[in-house]
């Protein structure tokens, strides 16, 4: 049973990229030679941190998420959805007269348009994350199972333009990196 | 200058961070816990024993009546939503307003509010009386026309309100935890408890460009959150307020209804931290003696604030020369029902003022029965709401007196039992503390060393 799982697990598990791995336990450090790696001409490469860092965002070039022009889009969707749904559903669909109200009584629908707003905003915000993470993953490789407890890892694909094992490496231990490695990530 | 205070008390490095949360997924529990699972689990039977009664002979083994036709099922429906929204002040207000201090309590209070409203949302579907049509308030595609439901109904805005708000809490809840669930996966020895975690958490890998996105949507929830919440428990006083009614038809009733449930929530988190303080000794460092203080605060705050809508209630019942007005608030303090106004009074807005003292405010057994009282307080503040506006018609041929059953009390009590269960479960088998959050504010307050 357990040995189904494992190999079921490895065919799933997605294609890791081969590269250099630094590993450092103070994190200020780590950002400084996120910001370092990135001057050296290295434009993409991953930093790994259990929670999220001060001033990584400016150190590796990362443009502020996209991700409320979907919460703004979807929250509009879900604001024209409640207001036709309640218009069709009461005025077109099977007119009933309610309390001797107007068929289109759009104050009373306004609670019901909100809560479509919000609930669109919300689940396509996260399902837009979850996917730009790419997620959800069957057992991501991992650099060092410290990384989501007390350490900081930056990676650097083997593939990216301007990598240079001998200089990166130099650049890593040099700025208080305590371990670097070969990895798969 | 002053200094800040720590958040997080007793020198603690990011590794000691996660071994002190983790340490209660990863260890078995000791038999008081056992014992109080036991018990709660108990509760949880014969509560299901006596909705199974209610299901099976019907609403008439309840207290309902001719005039009062909205009982215990309501009373104890509006309690459970309105514990609830503390959980989502904590979480997405305090977030919002940059308060570093919720961090420790946001996950556990976000729970909270997941399991009050999973116990609240079963009330009215009981209270139905026909709980297997509960799905006829869903507008979906059927074969009676299409009949639509009642757009117009404050009922049906209910439906929309407490749904969403449900879906809302718990993917926010859910989406907080994902990096916490891949840290218990990282460390996970067991094969079992690893695939559990990993899958759990989705395969979080936690690169700069995923936290970017992550803290992004964090923070959209918590502004989502924010309206949202403070328009469920309006739609809920909607249930009251749009009817004409005297007693009801009032327009305080949403601030009321918001501040009442902030009060209510607060006091149910600080009966829960109390007691998971005193039963997993480490968590003392991170739920501080200055949470207790801070929540207290707003106990009493939202207390006062709860007060004066009671007070105004009467003013405007007096003031708005309407005899069936002010018949119903004469009837509310000095009827029948007048034993229930008093006790909310005095568990609402009279003991809670024992915290302008400080001593009072850092002592856990005060704040401990301070809390249970207002829990009470608030309780029989939708029951005063609800009975005594109901029992006393424009005729007095239609005037009774609501006494509960055993089937009320049964339903009341048991509702405890299904949200403890849950409770405790959640608090050893998911990180009770925010892993991810608590670390990067362990270091305010400490003498701050300078990096490069």
């Amino acid at each position: 049973m357990d040995k189904l799982f494992t190999t079921l697990e490895n065919l799933l598990r997605p294609k890791g990229k081969k590269g250099l791995a630094g590993i450092w336990e103070d994190d200020h450090k780590m950002v400084e030679a996120a910001r370092k790696t990135r001057e050296m001409g290295v434009k993409k490469f991953d930093a790994i941190s259990p929670f999220p860092l001060h001033g990584i965002d400016e150190a590796m070039g990362i443009p502020r998420s996209w991700i409320p022009w979907v919460t703004f889009i979807f929250g509009l969707t879900g604001c024209a959805f409640g207001t036709w749904f309640t218009w069709w559903t009461s005025a077109v669909d099977w007119p009933l007269i309610i309390a001797g109200k107007p068929f289109w009584s759009l104050p009373a629908f306004v609670p019901i348009i909100f809560e479509c707003t919000i609930l669109f905003a919300a689940l396509s915000s996260v399902g837009v994350m979850i996917g730009l993470c790419r997620m959800p993953t069957i057992d991501p490789h991992t650099i060092d199972p410290d990384l989501t407890c007390h350490k900081f890892a930056i990676f650097v694909p083997e593939d990216e333009p301007g990598f240079d094992q001998a200089k990166l490496e130099s650049l890593f231990k040099e700025n208080g990196a305590t371990d670097v490695r070969q990895t798969e990530f | 200058m002053i200094k800040r205070e720590p958040l997080v008390l007793g020198n603690k490095t990011y590794k000691d961070v996660t071994d002190d949360i983790c340490s209660l997924v990863e260890t078995l529990p000791g038999g008081k816990y056992f014992l109080a699972l036991l018990t709660a689990k108990t509760l949880l039977l014969f509560y299901l024993v006596v909705l199974g009664f209610i299901v099976g002979t019907g609403m008439g083994l309840m207290g309902v009546n001719h005039p009062v036709g909205w009982g215990t099922d309501i009373i104890t429906f509006v309690f459970w939503i309105g514990i609830g929204h503390a959980g989502t002040l904590i979480s997405a207000v305090l977030f919002l307003f940059r308060q570093k201090w919720r961090m420790s309590i946001a996950r556990t209070a976000e729970a909270m509010t997941v399991f009050a409203v999973m116990t609240a949302g079963l009330f009215p579907i009981l209270h139905t009386g026909r709980p297997w049509l509960a799905y006829w308030l869903l507008p979906y595609p059927n074969q009676r026309g299409p009949l639509w439901v009642n757009f117009r109904s404050p009922l049906l805005w209910d439906v929309f309100a407490v749904s969403t708000y449900a879906t809302v809490s718990i993917v926010f809840w859910y989406v907080g935890m994902i990096p916490d669930l891949a840290t218990i996966r990282d460390r996970a020895k067991n094969p079992w408890r690893k695939r559990i975690y990993g899958a759990l958490s989705l395969g979080w890998r936690g690169t700069a460009q995923n936290w970017n996105h992550y803290e992004m949507v964090y923070m959209l929830l918590a502004g989502l959150s924010t309206p949202l919440v403070l328009s469920v428990h309006s739609i809920v006083s909607f249930d009251f307020a749009v009817a004409t009614l005297p007693g009801w038809h009032t327009t305080i009733f949403p601030p009321y209804f918001v501040a009442g449930a902030i009060f209510s929530g607060f006091a149910m988190v600080v009966t829960l931290m109390v007691i998971v303080r005193e039963c997993v000794p480490v968590f003392k460092d991170y739920i501080t003696m200055n949470h207790m203080e801070s929540m207290n605060k707003i106990i009493m705050a939202t207390g006062m604030l709860v007060g004066y809508a009671y007070a105004s209630e009467f003013f405007v019942a007096w003031y708005s020369g309407s005899p069936y007005e002010q018949f119903v608030f004469v009837n509310r303090a000095f009827g029948p029902h007048g034993w229930s106004y008093w006790i909310m009074v005095t568990c609402n807005t009279i003991i809670p003022q024992i915290f302008w003292f400080k001593r009072a405010r850092r002592h856990i057994p005060t704040m401990f029965v301070v809390s249970i009282f207002v829990n009470i307080g608030m309780w029989f503040e939708r029951y005063v709401i609800t009975v005594t506006s109901l029992h006393r018609d424009f005729l007095p041929v239609n005037w009774d007196y609501f006494s509960m059953t055993f089937f009320d009390f049964g339903a009341l009590f048991g509702s405890f039992g299904m949200f403890f269960v849950l409770f405790l479960l959640y608090i050893r088998l998911l990180p009770a503390i925010s892993i991810a959050e608590v670390k990067p504010i362990i270091h305010v307050g400490k003498e701050e060393v300078h990096h490069g």
